[in-house]
């Protein structure tokens, strides 16, 4: 897998109402196989990074490199899920949805349809191939949207909040779900959320942003082995020094703590 | 008459507790035309109007049964259909193209916009004696007509489909490299079809509309709208009713066995809209 570097990265949208700032000054280094989640208040800038490193906007200053190359554009060397379980396409079954990226790639039919059922039996959804996204949950979706991204075998994975719109329970499932994912397959991710037990749950190093205008504020490695358990007493120490970073203090009743993990 | 009302108070009787589902369903579409017969057949019958005026629904039925046996409806309904399809298929294919396109160029959409917005709402008929003077009299100038102005509500719909894509389909298949035409094929056409089949039904309706009434303009010897407008000249109103009931009968055959079948088949299968 490859290393990704964001050096000095900022953005500047241009509103009716004038010119708002994205990002300020991001500099990130990301090695191979490293799951990195970014946390950060709303509005500071986390979908603006990751829609930056996916290729959909161009940095005003600085660069991005993926395995050395600078990024210009989107690219198949990279895998995208969004929060939207709208990323679907309805036209296409959850097998069809899955088999987009290699269809594009010009992979034979029985091949890629082979290596969809494959990805779609990873996210525990071979008895769903031929749904229509309609007729799958919110969940299912989204599981659908992590096959989809894997199954043209990008070098990157990137997330934005794939599981927000979920209940906690779903939630907790699919963040299993996805660790051993990422055990199997050992994408660099990155991964945008702002609930800090699932950020200290998957990852290697946690990303604190300040306030919009979002900049890098503060690194956290997250040296936990894995599986993690989200009620031993370093995990709830990691939670609270981010939760500290965040500007919440560490008080017991935080509230972003209800969203989080808290079965075994 | 009596027989409707007897209906009607059948349907609130009992008897309606063991009527099967089925059953209900098809009174429930037919009851409203059961309603406007028995109005008609009333007003037949008092003889407010003469009788060749406003003909009773057996007068209509019987010009219907004699028509069709002597070939000349169906010789006037097949022409009228061989125009409005071809006119309607003309309009589909450009009216697609050009909204399609206005809705991913720029260029296309400041060129084709101001065209179309001044061009939609002159009522068809307006333009009818231009295109018989260029054409003239006779099948080409009905048919292009048909086609021209058919095709606006083609155009608008989809252009707007195409606007209304969610970005989130477009960044996705970007993301898995999709390159622009297949963009095209496998994402804005799928995500634009249920506007686009908007826009085709108005675009028939359209072209029924236009169609009818350039048939008797452009003295064309066969068609519907040349046997309802000839028919006026000997005050042979059930000879108009019966075309008007062709149109209405050819308009639903194509309403539920072609337009809902491909809508079932693709758009409501896919969760796009509700059936
Ligand atoms: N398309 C846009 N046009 C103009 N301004 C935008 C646009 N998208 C985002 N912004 C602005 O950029 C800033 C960062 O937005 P961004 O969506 O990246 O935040 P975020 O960290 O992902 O927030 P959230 O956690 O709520 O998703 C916000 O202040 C927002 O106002
Ligand atoms: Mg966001």
């Amino acid at each position: 897998m490859v290393p990704i570097e964001i050096r000095d990265v900022s953005l500047i949208y241009d509103t009716p109402g004038g010119k708002v700032p994205g990002v300020k000054d991001v500099t990130l280094n990301i090695s191979a196989s490293e799951f990195v989640c970014i946390v950060g208040p709303s509005g500071c800038g986390k979908s603006t990074l990751l829609n930056i490193v996916a290729g959909f906007l161009s940095p005003a200053a600085g660069e991005i490199r993926i395995g050395g190359k600078k990024v210009d554009g989107h690219g198949m060397d990279r895998g995208v899920v969004f929060q939207d379980f709208a990323q679907l396409f309805p036209w296409r079954t959850a097998l069809g949805n899955v088999a987009f990226g290699l269809e594009m790639k010009g992979v034979p039919k029985d091949e890629r349809e082979r290596i969809a059922h494959e990805q779609l039996r990873l996210v525990k959804l071979e008895k769903f191939t031929a749904s229509y996204p309609h007729h799958l949950s919110g969940g299912m979706q989204q599981r659908v949207a992590i096959a989809r991204a894997l199954a043209y075998n990008p070098a990157v994975l990137l997330m934005d909040e794939p599981f927000a719109a979920l209940d906690a329970l779903t939630r907790d499932d699919m963040q299993r779900l996805l660790a051993d994912v990422w055990r199997e397959t050992r994408k660099t991710v990155i991964y945008v959320t702002h609930n800090v037990s699932e950020a200290v749950y998957l990852a290697d190093r946690v990303i604190v942003m300040t306030p919009h205008p979002g900049t890098v504020k503060a690194e956290i490695r997250i040296p936990l082995p894995r599986p993690r358990d989200p009620l031993s007493v370093e995990f709830l120490d990691f939670q609270k020094e981010l939760l500290r970073h965040l500007g919440h203090g560490a008080s017991a009743s935080e509230p972003t703590k209800a969203n989080g993990k808290t079965t075994a | 008459m009596r027989d409707a009302v007897t209906a009607i108070a059948a349907d609130h009787a009992p008897d309606r507790s063991h009527g099967s589902e089925r059953l209900r369903l098809i009174w429930h579409n037919i009851f409203p035309f059961v309603v406007v017969g028995a109005i008609w057949e009333i007003i037949a019958w008092t003889g407010i109007f003469p009788r060749r005026l406003f003909p009773t629904l057996e007068d209509v039925a019987t010009a219907f049964v004699n028509l069709t046996i002597t070939g000349i409806l169906p010789h006037h309904a097949i022409e009228t259909v061989i125009r409005l399809l071809t006119g309607f298929a003309l309009a589909a294919i450009v009216g697609v193209t050009i909204g399609v396109l206005m809705g991913r160029s720029r260029r296309a959409e400041d060129i084709f916009l101001p065209l179309v917005s001044i061009g939609a709402p002159i009522p068809g008929l307006a333009y009818a004696p231009l295109f018989l003077l260029w054409f003239g009299l006779g099948n080409l100038s009905s048919v292009l007509l048909v086609g021209f102005v058919s095709a606006f509500p083609i155009i608008f719909n989809s252009w707007t489909g195409v606007k209304a894509v969610k970005e989130i389909w477009v960044r996705s298949a970007q993301a898995m490299g999709a390159n622009d035409h297949r963009l095209f094929r496998h994402v804005i056409l799928p995500g634009a079809l249920p506007y686009i089949l908007t826009g085709l039904r108005l675009g028939l309706a359209q072209a029924w509309r236009i169609l009818v009434a350039v048939e008797m303009l452009a003295a064309v010897p066969w068609g519907l709208g040349w046997l309802i407008f000839g028919a006026r000249k000997f005050l042979n109103t059930d000879i108009m009713m019966a075309g008007i009931v062709v149109i209405a009968l050819i308009g639903i055959a194509l309403e539920k066995l072609v337009f809902q079948k491909i809508e079932n088949y693709t758009v409501v299968r896919w969760g796009m809209i509700s059936s």
